[in-house]
C-alpha cells in the first residue's frame, strides 16, 4: 500500500512535525516513536505521562431499547451489569468461540452505548455486527470512527495534567468509568481507561479539535522539560501493554483464539444467557483448553519476537505472541501459547531464536504492575 | 542529516569499515542505527568465526525489531566488541566509535577498494531517500 493510499488520523500533521517516525499500521500512518526514542517514551510515561494518538481505534454507537439486549448477544460480557457512566472490556465472538475483536462497551443510557474497537478491524466488526443485526434487534448500529479523534493520557501525572483542562472532577471518576464534560473548553468524552498498566484518561472528541487538544496537553505536561509529558508512539504504546500482560489482537487474540484460551475467562459470563459462541465456549470451558497463554522472561541473553517456536525438552510445544525487551522492567519478555501443563509459573522453556534455544521460565503476569 | 565520516568506507548494508593494513574494523552507519531506533541487544560472532562476503555475522536488535548486520568483506573474525554486551546503546550514541562491532582479518585486502567512499555512500543515501 502505498503511502497516499493510508488512512491518516487528525493528528498526522502534528506527529510529523514532532519527528515522528511514521509507518503502516493496518492501513493507518501512525508514528512508530518520535524524537525521544521507545525507551525514553515508555520510561517517561510510567514516571511521569505518555500523550498518545488512538484516533485510528473505531467507534460504534448502538442506540435504541433493544442495545444492551443486542450487545449482550454479541459480546462475552455481561451488558445488563453495566451502569450510565460505565465501561468495560470484552470481546466479540464467532460461532466457535473465536474472538473477531477486543472491544469497550461504554453504557451512556439503557438506550445509549458506544463501542470502542480495534483499527485494523473496524470494518470487520462493523460487518459483523451489521451481519446479526435485523429489525428486531430494536436499535440502530452506526460506525462513527470518523467522527471522533481520540487522546490517551496515561502515567502518573496524567490526572493532574487534565484536571488543569476540565472542571469535571476526575477524582470522582472510577477506572472503567467515564464523564461526558469539557475539555479545553470542548465536549468531550472523559475516560478513566489506558492500555498501558498506568493510571490514565482517554479522551473522545470531534475530530476537527484534536489538534488543539494534542497542544493543549503536551504544553500543560511541560513537553520539552526535563521530566515532562512526551508523546509516545505506536512502539511505546506495544512495550507499555505487553509489561501490562495486556492482549494485542493479531498476536494474542484471533478469530481462532477463544477468550479462555487468552486468559480471557474473566470478560466472559456463560451464566448471562444465549450469546454468539456461547454454546462453543461452554463446551470448551467444560472440557479444558488444549493451550493457554502464558507470560515468560528470558533467563538467557536473547530476545524473543512473535512467532517464535517455544521448546521444552527438545519438543516443540508452544509459539511466541509478542515478544519485547520490556524497558522499565529492564527484562527480555513475552507472552506465548502453552499446553496448560506447561503454562505454569516456573516452567523452564526454550525460545527458538533464529535457530538457536535460548532459556526461559514462565512467569506470573502482569510482568509490571503498578504501585497504588 | 547522517553523520558519515570521511576517512571511512561503506557498504550498501549501511556498515562502515575503517581498514588498517588487513584488518577491517565494522560497525554500523549513523544511518543505520537511525532507522533502527533504540538498540538492546547486540549479537556478535566468536573470534576465528570465517565468514565470506556478505554473510550475515550477527543481528543488532532494537526495541521493536531485528535486523541482520552483513560482512562487507570476507575474512576471519580477529577481535569482537564485547562491550556491547553491556552498552548495546553505544551503537545508537557513538556508532562510530565505541560501537564498533567486529574487527576481521581480511581473506583478501583488496575488496575494500570495492566499497563505497563516503561521497559515494552520502549519494546512495540520497538517491535511496
Amino acid at each position: 500500500m502505498s503511502e497516499n493510499e493510508l488512512k491518516r488520523t487528525p493528528l498526522n500533521e502534528a506527529h510529523r512535525a514532532l519527528g515522528g517516525k511514521m509507518v503502516d499500521f493496518g492501513g493507518w500512518d501512525m508514528p512508530v516513536q518520535y524524537k525521544a526514542g521507545v525507551i525514553e517514551e515508555h520510561l517517561r510515561c510510567r514516571t511521569s505521562s505518555g500523550l498518545f494518538d488512538v484516533s485510528h481505534m473505531g467507534e460504534i454507537w448502538v442506540k435504541g431499547s433493544g442495545a444492551i439486549a443486542f450487545v449482550n448477544r454479541l459480546t462475552t460480557n455481561d451488558v445488563t451489569k453495566l451502569v450510565d457512566g460505565q465501561a468495560h472490556y470484552s470481546a466479540l465472538t464467532n460461532e466457535k468461540g473465536g474472538i473477531v475483536d477486543d472491544l469497550l462497551v461504554y453504557r451512556f443510557n439503557e438506550e445509549k452505548l458506544l463501542l470502542v474497537v480495534n483499527a485494523g478491524t473496524t470494518d470487520k466488526d462493523f460487518a459483523w455486527i451489521s451481519e446479526h443485526h435485523s429489525e428486531a434487534d430494536n436499535c440502530t448500529i452506526e460506525n462513527v470512527s470518523d467522527k471522533f479523534c481520540q487522546i490517551a493520557v496515561q502515567g502518573p501525572n496524567a490526572l493532574n495534567i487534565l484536571q488543569k483542562m476540565t472542571e469535571t472532577p476526575l477524582d470522582a471518576i472510577s477506572y472503567y468509568h467515564f464523564s461526558e464534560g469539557k475539555v479545553d473548553g470542548i465536549d468531550a468524552i472523559i475516560s478513566r481507561t489506558g492500555y498501558t498498566g498506568e493510571d490514565g484518561f482517554e479522551v473522545y472528541a470531534a475530530p476537527q479539535f484534536a489538534e488543539e487538544l494534542w497542544n493543549r496537553f503536551l504544553e500543560l505536561g511541560g513537553f520539552g522539560d526535563e521530566n515532562g509529558i512526551l508523546p509516545c508512539g505506536l512502539a511505546s504504546r506495544n512495550t507499555l501493554r505487553l509489561e501490562a500482560a495486556m492482549s494485542l489482537y493479531g498476536h494474542e487474540l484471533g478469530d481462532d483464539i477463544t477468550p479462555y484460551e487468552a486468559n480471557l475467562g474473566w470478560i466472559t459470563k456463560l451464566a448471562k444467557g444465549d450469546f454468539v459462541g456461547r454454546q462453543a465456549l461452554a463446551a470448551q470451558k467444560e472440557a479444558g483448553v488444549s493451550r493457554k497463554l502464558a507470560g515468560f522472561e528470558m533467563t538467557e541473553p536473547g530476545i524473543a519476537r512473535d512467532g517464535f517456536d517455544v521448546y521444552v525438552n527438545d519438543e516443540k510445544c508452544g509459539v511466541v505472541t509478542s515478544g519485547s525487551p520490556a524497558p522499565f522492567l529492564k527484562k527480555n519478555i513475552g507472552l506465548a501459547f502453552l499446553p496448560p501443563p506447561l503454562a505454569v509459573v516456573g516452567q523452564e522453556i526454550k525460545i527458538d531464536i533464529r535457530g538457536r534455544q535460548v532459556g526461559a521460565v514462565v512467569v506470573p503476569t502482569p510482568f509490571y504492575k503498578r504501585q497504588k | 542529516m547522517s553523520n558519515i565520516p570521511e576517512n571511512l568506507r561503506y557498504s550498501k548494508d549501511h556498515e562502515w569499515i575503517a581498514v588498517d593494513g588487513d584488518v577491517a574494523t565494522i560497525g554500523i552507519t549513523d544511518y543505520a542505527q537511525h532507522s533502527l531506533g533504540d538498540v538492546v541487544y547486540v549479537d556478535l560472532p566468536r573470534v576465528g568465526d570465517k565468514f565470506e562476503t556478505h554473510d550475515s555475522f550477527g543481528s543488532v536488535e532494537s526495541v521493536k525489531a531485528v535486523s541482520e548486520i552483513f560482512t562487507p568483506l570476507g575474512g576471519e573474525i580477529a577481535e569482537v566488541n564485547d562491550g556491547l554486551n553491556d552498552a548495546p546503546e553505544s551503537v545508537n550514541n557513538d556508532p562510530y566509535d565505541s560501537g564498533w562491532m567486529i574487527k576481521m582479518k581480511m581473506a583478501n585486502a583488496g575488496e575494500a577498494d570495492a566499497l563505497l567512499s563516503a561521497k559515494e555512500y552520502e549519494d546512495y543515501l540520497a538517491a535511496s531517500e
